[in-house]
């Protein structure tokens, strides 16, 4: 469950590019073809699912205070964390090059589809954002940090699918001059943002709440059916119709 | 300008309008639109990429004959990281609070792409001297964006800039809000962030013709 909840809030809620705004640069780049926008997206997963892993072992055993104290209690008391961007950094850095030799002996055919965006994705800070939020909001288990990374990937894939779909069907459109290209991009993709901002109620509330409200709603309801039912049975009817949406809308 | 040519002098000016580094050459976005719910947070990004631009720029210049080409991402990365680190202690120690709201954005200047991008295009191939003026350059063009985008959106979502009320009370009714108005709380929102950039851009192409787009 609690991967299931960390999975969809990292796609929708928190998604990469709509709620944080990063991997801008190549999400506005490189989003003119839908082809290759699918490549860099896939990319983008495929080293967000590997390095947000690595960097949270780095984070847990190398980094956070006291983090040292498996070599012996004498290093519980070092605080290494001044040192992670450079070690995200490199382990992103050495990573991509890492993966880039393993596709290119193994899978020629897609190297030379992914071949020219893995180099980019060294320097997309979605990857390096990635690894700082999974350190920042205290992810707890391994497992979590893989489902993290997979969800966040799988969100920048959706948003410069989407926004790659939309700018090629905008070349039909009439946009005014001085917007087209970049402007209308901009626009759009803060539309995009709003309609994302929908999801943001989707996991918020606990479980706990959400049965305490249906049942204060439920009860309501029930009162003023018992004063109805005197009257008439019409009324009844529509009132559990009115119930049901009641229930439906929670 | 005693001190600079006007060709040095270009590498600072032109930065700052028509080659501008967010609205034309598209880089360092990210950081432009999370960060710029409020103008203190934006005056300080834009201070920060500054220093870690143009020190950078000139570390990358001096070493530009050294670093072996196949792993110069590396280096860079590695050089960028070293300022980055540097700009988030000195923020921790005498600004926490604004540390804070700024949080994983600090350590997101070492992938701003304006930086990769300005390393790779300006000061692998020219001096220091000039690689310096690049990097200030650039980075004030940034850093002017980020201003206007911070100061509308302060001002029209919360009514304040720099924290200070400036168009009355919103509780007591005072100032503007006497006659009926009301903070547009959406321009907090990060969505709004892209919708004025997009205008941003909308308006200068549409003072400078020759940059329109196909």
């Amino acid at each position: 469950m609690e991967h299931i909840e960390l999975f969809f809030k990292s796609i929708f809620i928190d998604n990469m590019v709509f709620s944080v705004f990063l991997g801008m640069c190549s999400y506005l780049a490189v989003s003119k073809k839908v082809a290759t926008a699918v490549g860099l997206g896939a990319a983008v997963i495929f080293v967000l699912a590997i390095t947000v892993p690595l960097n949270w072992l780095l984070d847990q055993y190398l980094l956070q205070p006291g983090a040292l104290v498996w070599l012996g209690t004498e290093y519980a008391d070092y605080d290494l964390s001044f040192l992670s961007f450079i070690m995200f950094i490199a382990t992103i850095a050495t990573m991509v090059q890492l993966v880039e030799i393993i596709v290119e002996k193994f899978s020629p055919s897609l190297y030379n589809s992914l071949g020219i965006f893995l180099p980019l994705i060294a320097v997309n800070c979605a990857i390096l954002g990635g690894s700082l939020f999974m350190q920042s909001r205290e992810i707890a288990t391994l497992g979590l940090a893989t489902t993290y990374g997979i969800g966040s990937g799988i969100g920048w894939f959706l948003a410069i699918l989407a926004i790659a779909a939309i700018r090629e069907k905008i070349r039909y459109s009439n946009v005014p001059a001085p917007l087209r290209g970049l402007g209308i991009t901009f626009i759009i993709t803060g539309l995009m943002a709003i309609g994302f901002m929908s999801f943001g109620g989707m996991l918020t509330g606990g479980d706990e709440e959400v049965v305490v409200e249906v049942e204060t709603a439920e009860v309501k309801p029930v009162i003023e059916q018992e004063e109805i039912k005197t009257e008439a049975e019409v009324a009844e009817g529509s009132q559990s119709i009115a119930d049901n949406t009641i229930k439906v809308i929670e | 300008m005693g001190l600079l040519s006007k060709k040095d002098a270009n590498l600072i000016l032109d930065p700052l309008a028509d080659n501008n580094p967010i609205t034309i050459q598209v880089l360092g976005i990210c950081s432009a639109l999370a960060i710029t719910a409020e103008l203190k947070a934006s005056l300080v990004m834009a201070i920060s990429v500054i220093f870690v631009l143009g020190l950078g720029n000139v570390v990358i210049s001096l070493m530009r004959n050294i670093i072996p080409s196949k792993i110069r991402i590396i280096v860079q990365l590695i050089v960028v990281a070293t300022l980055v680190i540097i700009v988030d202690l000195v923020l921790k120690a005498f600004a926490y609070e604004l540390s804070k709201t700024l949080s994983v954005f600090v350590g997101l200047i070492i992938t701003n792409c304006i930086i990769m991008g300005r390393f790779e295009a300006f000061a692998l191939g020219n001096g220091p001297w000039k690689s310096f003026l690049d990097g200030i350059g650039n980075a004030l063009g940034y850093g002017v964006i980020l201003i206007i985008v911070g100061f509308f959106r302060e001002l029209l979502g919360s009514g304040t800039l720099f924290g200070i009320p400036v168009l009355g009370d919103p509780i007591a009714k005072t100032g503007l809000y006497s006659i009926g108005y009301e903070n547009n709380g959406f321009m907090i929102m990060p969505p709004m962030a892209l919708i004025v950039v997009g205008i941003i851009i909308w308006v200068q192409r549409s003072r400078n013709k020759a940059l329109i787009e196909d």
